[in-house]
């Protein structure tokens, strides 16, 4: 399988706060160093706490901020306003996003119509061709063309709103479309519905899907792959199934600890995720996780693990896991192992 | 799709007449009384003012010297007359076109040239931002009455004067009103949404950022039609507006300001006109404000 | 926020600066030569010469402003072209006498405003609230001269209880605290009020209507607290909001105290402004306005300030 988006070592900071002379005081590390590949026809579900960088991520792949670092290939090709780089509005019609507040990322003022044909309009369909464009969306995500074109977003309901952001977000026929935290503001059963739309709209369209959430339930039901970050970094990566069965992260396992069980009675890990994360204005040194960490050593404070391959596609950033360390630091995978099972 | 079902009839139940945004404000405007009754008066002052020529029972610029400072109520003249033996009457009608024209021009025009600056300065941020609100920062920093009479007091008096020195003192405020407005819709995930589309920046200001910025910087304007009113006859009544023997509100203020040893209550009836029209005006913009306040 | 008030003090300069450019930029936006009042029309061209040349009219013009901006630091606003005069000294005698007419309606606005607003606040729908808003939108809505020439006809025409003229008596331009010269200042002070009472009032409505509503009010009920205590911690609450109104009120009454001054001949900034324009004295009109913009940056300033200290919400770094 080809790889339709790939990330090389994304960066991005924010400037906050200003001094006397209006330069920046602190800054805000928000996406450090991520990198990662989708292949077309899969899911990616990107995972973490608030404030992990994911959102900034989707808006950067999306060029809505430009990168301080990094590349973001799209079927090999790169997008921008840097000489030499393909336009931004054929990025445009090959990626789209649907954003978590169905209220806000919609346009009070325009009708459902208008807002879903308006992507159309901008990429020089006719005005004719763009309503009937709206009505076959629409009435593919669920919702009658008849009832609902001409109605305003405050007189529908969040899953109806957020149906009609996928129209809009399909509506210019893109290969991947990003979703974040596209159902994180449904209720339960909607987002059972949602969700269950999604899978069919990608199976139909041959759609490409980058899945932005807190809800690690939702990740596992719909990512074929799934990326974990934490204050701007991957600390693991991998395929759904083996990144759940067998996290090799801490943060990951804490993570995973701290979600309810789908069936009662499940054994669960004795890894909690304590206090809060920390602040990415001042990150902490070595790996990031450390402070939060129950296995942290000297040496989580002081260096940065590099990601090694657990297994297969499978890959981590710790410490405990041996390739991670280095020589010098060695840790045997036993005593890792031994950690866990007391 | 069992979720298909599901939504037709939930449309079912919410099947009720969609309805935008401005039909709304405007059905709940007509339900506030005090509003509709501001309105018709105001309406009723434009009327009589644009009519003037064919209703006023005198020539407002021709008085007889014999009838100077009739008393309200003398017969022929039922207003009165002025200093000059003019018609009362007659004077406060066609006074209402220059004092109508006076409070409403300049914050038009100021309501055009403050919302492109503000939209300009609140979509682009950066520098094209600090170059216009630093400026709009400098003509804050004079009181608004100070402002006019000293750009009108340099001009000189004269009607095309009064306008530009209140046009001028109106945009800094509209502007700083319509860059808050438009750097919070700027914000909102729809903008981004649209610029996810491929929407160049014009198009973006215009289907989407316009639309949402208008109504709010509307409302804040209609709420200075009345200073304008206010300010503009007060530029009159110190000789710096229009020039006799023009019928305006302010002026006839001013002239009759000699005669209130003489006929005291005359003097008043110019100022009543003003106070009239700019407490409608205030009531109004009120309930403007009241009725565009929709929530979700 | 130091820092903060410290920014904003630096920020006032540019500001200040660009409003004395303003003020300069007056003479050219004057029709006509600056100096028509002390040139005869029928004068040799060297005798205009050599009046520009006194002027200073004759160099460039950012030098004109350099140096304009340099004697005004130093108070030296130059010389009346209708008087000979210098400005300064004036402009001196008319402020303190706009600044006593504005604190005294100031006070009057203030109080009233405040009481009423309060009032409306705690009496929300009931006649009370009526009253109150409708004294405050006839208050921001009433041509204030007119009001005033009405006061005029009632208590000085008719009744003959006030003067309605200068600010004591035989047309003293020099205040006293006295009866005979405060009598002067009822009529114009009650006046001026009218805006700023208004103004006031809706602000301390809506402010103290929004904390009432606050969930913290509910809290401080429910523990028990007295309603003095109460009173305190909503005042304490409404008094950076409704002290930034105030402040910005008080610079309206200074700046906007021209028409009242006309109407009732007090001898103030806004009369001496008036006779300016009416001379076409423009030395003098460049002055009053500048050091009413000054007086205006200054108390905005002020204002700010004040409320960054008192409001700890505010945090501008």
């Amino acid at each position: 399988m080809t790889s339709v988006l790939r990330v090389q070592d994304l960066k991005k900071y924010f400037p906050l706060g200003k001094d006397l002379f209006g330069r920046p005081t602190q800054v805000v590390h928000a996406v450090e160093s991520v990198s990662f590949d989708v292949k077309k026809g899969r899911t990616l579900g990107i995972v973490g706490e608030s404030g992990c960088g994911k959102s900034t991520t989707a808006r950067l792949l999306m060029h809505l901020i430009e990168p301080d670092e990094g590349r973001i290939l799209i079927h090999g090709k790169e997008y921008g306003q840097i000489g030499g780089r393909h336009p931004l509005s054929e990025l445009r019609k090959q990626m789209q996003m649907v954003f978590q507040d169905s209220y806000a990322s919609l346009n009070p003022r325009l009708t459902i119509e208008d807002s879903i044909a308006f992507g159309p309009r901008i990429h020089g369909v006719k005005e004719v061709q763009a309503r009937q464009m709206a009505r076959d969306l629409l009435e593919r995500v669920g919702l009658n063309p008849g009832v609902f074109i001409r109605r305003y977003p405050h007189e529908l309901s969040g899953g109806q709103r957020q149906r009609v952001n996928i129209a809009r977000a399909l509506a210019i026929q893109p290969e991947i479309v990003i979703l974040d935290e596209a159902v994180s503001a449904l209720d339960k059963s909607v987002q059972a519905q949602v969700l269950n739309l999604l899978a069919d709209l990608k199976k139909e369209l041959g759609l490409t899907y980058l899945f932005i959430s807190h809800d690690l339930n939702v990740v596992q039901y719909i990512s074929d792959d799934v990326m974990v970050m934490y204050l701007g970094q991957v600390v693991e990566s991998g395929p759904v199934e083996q990144l759940y069965r067998q996290s090799a992260h801490p943060y990951t396992r804490a993570l995973l600890n701290s979600v309810p069980a789908q069936t009662p009675g499940t054994r669960k890990d004795y890894i909690v995720l304590e206090g809060d994360p920390p602040n990415p204005i001042a990150p902490p040194s070595g790996c990031r996780f450390h402070p939060r960490c129950e296995f942290a050593r000297a040496i989580c404070s002081e260096k940065t693990p590099d990601t090694v391959r657990v297994e297969g596609e499978h890959r981590a950033a710790c410490f405990r896991l041996p390739q991670s360390a280095g020589h010098q630091h060695y840790i045997a995978l036993q005593e890792v192992q031994d950690d866990t099972t007391h | 799709m069992s979720t298909q079902a599901k939504s037709f009839a939930l449309a079912a139940e919410t099947a009720a007449i969609s309805r935008g945004y401005w039909s709304t404000v405007w059905m709940r405007l007509k339900r506030d009384k005090v509003s509709v009754f501001c309105a018709s008066i105001l309406l009723v002052l434009v009327m009589i003012a644009l009519f003037a020529p064919w209703i006023a029972p005198y020539d407002p610029s021709q008085g007889t010297m014999m009838k100077r400072l009739s008393a309200i109520g003398t017969p022929g003249h039922w207003l009165g007359t002025d200093e000059l033996g003019r018609d009362m009457l007659s004077r406060l009608m066609y006074g209402g076109q220059m004092s109508l024209l006076m409070g409403l021009l300049p914050v038009f025009i100021a309501f055009v040239i403050g919302t492109a600056l503000g939209l300009l300065a609140g979509f682009f941020g950066g520098w094209v931002n600090t170059l216009i609100m630093r400026t709009t920062d400098v003509f804050f920093a004079f009181p608004a009455v100070l402002l006019a009479i000293a750009i009108s007091g340099a001009l000189g008096a004269g009607f095309i004067n009064a306008i530009l020195s209140l046009t001028l003192v109106f945009i800094p405020p509209i502007a700083r009103v319509a860059e808050s407005v438009t750097t919070s819709v700027r914000n909102l995930d729809f903008v981004d949404a649209a610029r996810a589309s491929g929407a160049r920046s014009l198009t973006i200001i215009r289907v989407h950022i316009l639309g949402n910025v208008l109504g709010p910087v509307f409302i804040y304007s209609t709420s200075l039609v009345s200073v304008c009113m206010i300010l503009a006859a007060g530029l009159s009544f110190l000789g710096l507006g229009v020039k006799p023997p023009v019928a305006e509100w302010g002026l006839m203020l001013n002239t009759l300001r000699q005669s209130i040893y003489i006929q005291p209550w005359i003097s008043v009836l110019p100022g009543l006109m003003i106070f009239i029209t700019s407490l409608c005006f205030n009531l109004l913009s009120d309930g403007l404000r009241g009725a565009m306040d929709i929530k979700r | 926020m130091f820092v903060f008030i410290f920014r904003r003090f630096l920020f006032a300069l540019p500001i200040a600066l660009a409003v004395a450019a303003v003020c300069f930029s007056l003479v050219h936006l004057a029709p006509g030569d600056p100096l028509t009042a002390v040139i005869p029309a029928d004068a040799p061209a060297e005798v205009v010469i050599a009046i520009k040349e006194a002027y200073g009219m004759d160099r460039p013009l950012w030098i004109q402003f350099v140096s304009w901006v340099q004697r005004a630091v130093q108070g030296d606003l130059g010389v009346s072209v209708a008087t000979g005069r210098p400005v300064m000294g004036d402009i001196q005698l008319a402020l303190s006498n706009t600044l006593t007419l504005a604190f005294a309606s100031a006070f009057l606005g203030f109080s009233g405003g405040i009481l009423l607003g309060a009032l409306a606040a705690v009496y929300r729908g009931t006649w009370i609230d009526k009253a109150a808003t409708a004294v405050a939108i006839t208050g921001v809505s009433v041509p204030h001269y007119w009001l005033g020439l009405i006061l005029v006809i009632i208590f000085s025409v008719q009744l003959d209880w006030l003067p309605s003229m200068g600010a004591g008596p035989g047309g003293s331009a020099n205040w006293a605290w006295d009866w005979a010269h405060l009598r002067h200042l009822i009529l114009p002070a009650v006046t001026m009020c009218f805006i700023p009472m208004g103004i006031v009032t809706r602000t301390v409505r809506a402010t103290v209507a929004e904390i009432l509503n606050s969930e913290f009010v509910t809290a401080l009920q429910a523990r028990g607290l007295r309603r003095p205590r109460i009173t305190l911690h909503i005042a304490k609450n409404a008094a950076p909001t409704v002290l930034s109104v105030m402040g910005l009120q008080f610079g309206y009454l200074l700046g906007g105290s021209i028409l009242v001054e006309t109407v009732f001949s007090w001898p103030g900034t806004g009369f001496l402004l008036n006779t300016a324009i009416f001379q076409r004295d423009i030395p003098l009109l460049q002055g009053i306005i500048l050091v009413l913009a000054m007086f205006f940056v200054a108390l905005n300033l002020l204002v700010d300030v004040l409320q960054t200290l008192m409001d700890p919400r505010i945090k501008r770094s």
